[in-house]
């Protein structure tokens, strides 16, 4: 058994901690956060020159071929460095439903793009409070031409393109929109994360190209389950992070004498943190092992690493300020920076108990195809 | 990144398949299949003498503790090769559970302290099960604090034994046991854990009195045992006199080691319930605050799976495990607790039945609220579980020890 990274991995892993550090550092993380340019520039050029926005991009098309098992290792340390860029929606979004649902022209079109850095991408999904369902879509395709409205679109703002779920005469159905063209209204809308900038976009009669004709919920729910793993890692790499932060200021802060990280009770919170960041690591690693061999299991270890890394970030980011104490909660130290970004994790593909759901059902069907063989 | 054996791992494998399908107490299947979170049932049947029958036959083909080393009962197996044979021994491991503590933890101290007489003296008899260990550390002043024990071994004028005075708690097993490793303190006048000494035992011996405890779930395993004048010769003794806090650090080690083995947490009895379980409105499953709870519990039960595998593979390239593996415990035991209880709010008044016959799922679930308690104490309490996540895994200082560097006699609360 080896159920690890590989060693070249793991140095890719360094690699990436080590340039993540250095670019994007709290101090540009703050300043997306406090200013209004939408991401770091530089940051997202460095991250295509190393290679990471085309890591599981096929070279046929630009990439650099790596593989999933890279994505993943890429994206914890993105989530342990509060990457403010437009990482996850270009990347194990947009990306993957070109690759999942586009043409040969289409493909050859964005993926070269994305990989070098040149276009960003996002998807246009939720429209309304609630679990996103196709009921729910009121967006509407017709002629060619889209109108309605779509928030959150995560890095609307800035977005070149974006991948849009829209109603037609045939149902729901997924378009491919140019968002510098005509009939696109965009504004940003303030959310709890404003390292990650979101925004509404009015739709009017914006021109669109169709992607794919096949079963547009299928092809949603199997990009989810893949944005799920890698989105997970970046929760795990949140969680390890809020979790270092919370034990050296145990160790470095006293009080009544000595270390707080010498009282029990602070101790137990800690060891609390540890157990949920692991148990969300291991889960992790079973959804990269889906991922990255096409699995039959993949929408089951999505799930799961998806419910047991949003717990882990959550509880981990929660009581890293709790660990803190007062100055957890001023704007000065880091730790609101995880705690925001942790809670739009937990949404941003669907919330908790709509990947809970998901994975019981799951599990389930796997139960009954066992039972019946 | 894969499940896969290595080829030696694979070829090991089917070695030891072929060997337990040839082998193995197939008569027992069924019971065994039973069993499970409930304990061990095997209806008609002595269980001790099912499980000796077993350890022996295992042993006389060299697999009875397979990462021995041969001369002391075993074959020299990897430490990967012990986790292949547990995964393959499955069901019948429960057959080894009256072994399991002198094997997993007498038997490295031994093996590490004893002489070489001593050693071929006990242990492949430890390891055929024809002679059963326990382990003799807790007592009714250090329990989470073991080492505030007060048992006395003092030396007897003029010979080369010792005697001992004083009682031990919780000693699981000791109604069978014929040896047991034994911590006691032999000087009082410096700090508690600098005047320990271990020593191997004859349970049989005159003075060595067992009493079980009657447990809050009606069981009788765990003991008290007395000891009253019981004499132990000095070549009995294991490691250095004042030296026995290092000698019960090795013990305690071995006792965190078992990464083959499958921690119970109750998930899949659970999962197995609700699927079929009736609420008003339908299967429990299809209502989505048990499917909440469900999935809470199916990401620990999928977390520890994986951690395990991940401690697997590192023995796999023959690395030491991380310390992720301490884990274990401290998630499986409040999770046991919590899912029972949570069986019996759905089976409603009904779940105040404990009898097999008249319970839902066979009083399954009435029997881990009973059981449960215990799990979350034994072998580590949850609360001294995260001080040591704490203090080894996470580096934080050990709390404030108002008995430190002070003599044993002049501590406080002596």
């Amino acid at each position: 058994m080896n159920f690890d990274f590989s060693d070249e991995q793991k140095q890719l892993r360094d690699s990436a901690r080590r340039f993540l550090e250095k670019q994007s550092s709290v101090a540009v993380v703050r300043r997306v956060l406090e200013g209004d340019e939408g991401y770091d520039r530089e940051l997202w050029q460095g991250l295509a020159e190393m290679g990471f926005t085309g890591a599981a991009i096929p070279e046929e098309f630009g990439g650099a071929g790596l593989g999933y098992l890279e994505l993943c290792v890429i994206a914890e340390e993105l989530g342990r460095a509060v990457a403010p860029v437009p990482f996850s929606s270009t990347v194990y979004l947009a990306a993957e439903f070109l690759l999942a649902a586009g043409n040969d022209a289409q493909k050859k079109n964005y993926l070269p793009k994305i990989a070098a850095g040149e276009v960003i991408g996002t998807f246009a999904y939720a429209e309304t409070a609630g679990e996103v369902t196709a009921e729910r879509i009121k967006a509407t395709v017709s002629g060619g031409k889209l109108s309605g409205t779509k928030i959150p679109v995560a890095d609307g703002s800035i977005a070149d393109f974006a991948v849009v779920a829209a109603q037609s005469g045939s149902g729901l159905g997924l378009y491919l929109v140019d968002l510098t063209g005509p009939g696109v209204t965009r504004t940003v809308v303030d959310t709890i994360d404003p390292s990650r900038k979101h925004a509404r976009i009015v739709f009017d009669g914006a021109p669109v190209e169709q992607l794919g004709s096949g079963d547009a919920e299928a092809v949603i729910a199997a990009v989810y389950d893949r944005a799920a793993v890698l989105t997970a890692f970046e929760q795990v790499g949140g969680s390890d992070r809020a979790l270092e932060m919370a034990r050296d200021y145990a160790l470095e802060r006293i009080a009544f004498g000595r270390q707080i990280g010498s009282f029990q009770a602070i101790k137990h919170i800690l060891a609390d943190m540890y157990v949920s960041a692991t148990l969300a690591r291991s889960n992790c690693y079973w959804g990269a092992y889906a991922l990255s061999t096409g699995s039959a299991e993949l929408p089951e270890a999505a799930a799961s690493c998806r419910v047991s890394a949003t717990k882990a970030f959550q509880h981990c980011s929660t009581n890293n300020i709790q660990v803190h104490g007062g100055m957890g909660f001023t704007w000065q130290f880091d730790c609101h920076l995880y705690y925001k970004r942790s809670n739009l994790l937990a949404l941003n593909l669907g919330s908790l108990s709509v990947w809970e759901n998901r994975l019981i059902a799951r599990m389930r069907a796997r139960n009954s195809a066992r039972d019946a063989a | 990144m894969n499940f896969d054996d290595t080829p030696e791992e694979a070829k090991f494998r089917a070695e030891v398949r072929a060997w337990i399908s040839a082998n193995a107490p197939h008569d027992l299947d069924e019971d065994l299949k039973k069993s499970g979170l409930a304990g061990l049932r095997l209806p008609g049947r002595d269980i001790m003498a099912e499980s000796k029958a077993w350890q022996k036959k295992k042993a006389d083909a060299g697999w009875a503790v397979p990462h021995w080393p041969k001369e002391y009962g075993g074959r020299g197996a990897t430490p990967i090769e012990r986790v292949v044979w547990q995964q393959e021994e499955g069901l019948y491991n429960q057959l080894a559970q009256p072994f399991a503590i002198g094997q997993g933890m007498c038997g490295p101290t031994v093996m590490a302290y004893a002489s070489e007489d001593l050693k071929r003296k006990y242990l492949p008899k430890l390891a055929s099960g024809e002679e059963i260990w326990c382990q003799l550390f807790s007592e009714p002043a250090g329990g989470s604090d073991v080492a505030a024990l007060r048992t006395r071994a003092e030396k007897a004028d003029g010979s080369d034994e010792w005697v001992i005075n004083g009682q031990k708690i919780w000693t699981s097993g000791a109604q069978y046991s014929d040896y047991g490793i034994l911590l006691t303190r032999t000087d009082p006048n410096v700090p508690k854990h600098a005047g320990l000494t271990m020593f191997i035992v004859d349970m049989k011996a005159p003075g060595v009195e067992v009493r079980p405890i009657h447990q809050m779930n009606g069981g009788r395993g765990f003991n008290e045992v007395f000891f009253e004048n019981v004499r132990i010769h000095d070549s009995h003794r294991l490691g250095a006199v004042n030296d026995g806090w290092n000698v019960a650090l090795t013990t305690l080690m071995n006792e965190r080691m078992s990464i083959g083995s499958r921690l119970a947490t109750g998930f899949p009895e659970i999962f197995g319930f609700v699927a079929d379980f009736q609420l008003p409105d339908g299967p429990a499953i299809d209502n989505a605050a048990v499917r909440a709870k469900l999935a809470d519990w199916a990401v620990k039960s999928s977390g520890l799976r994986y951690t395990a595998f991940r401690a697997i593979s590192s023995l796999s390239k023959g690395e030491r495990p991380g310390p992720e593996n301490s884990i274990g415990k401290l998630v499986a035991g409040v999770m046991t607790q919590d899912i029972a209880k949570y069986a019996m709010e759905l089976e409603a008044e009904a779940g105040v039945l404990t009898s097999q016959e008249d319970a839902p799922a066979a009083a399954l679930f009435q029997n881990m609220v009973l059981n449960s308690p215990g799990m979350r104490i034994a072998g580590g309490t949850d609360e001294i579980l995260r001080n040591i996540i704490a203090e080894r895994v996470l580096g934080l200082p050990g709390d404030v020890r108002v008995d430190k560097n002070v003599p044993f006699n002049q501590a406080p609360g002596r």
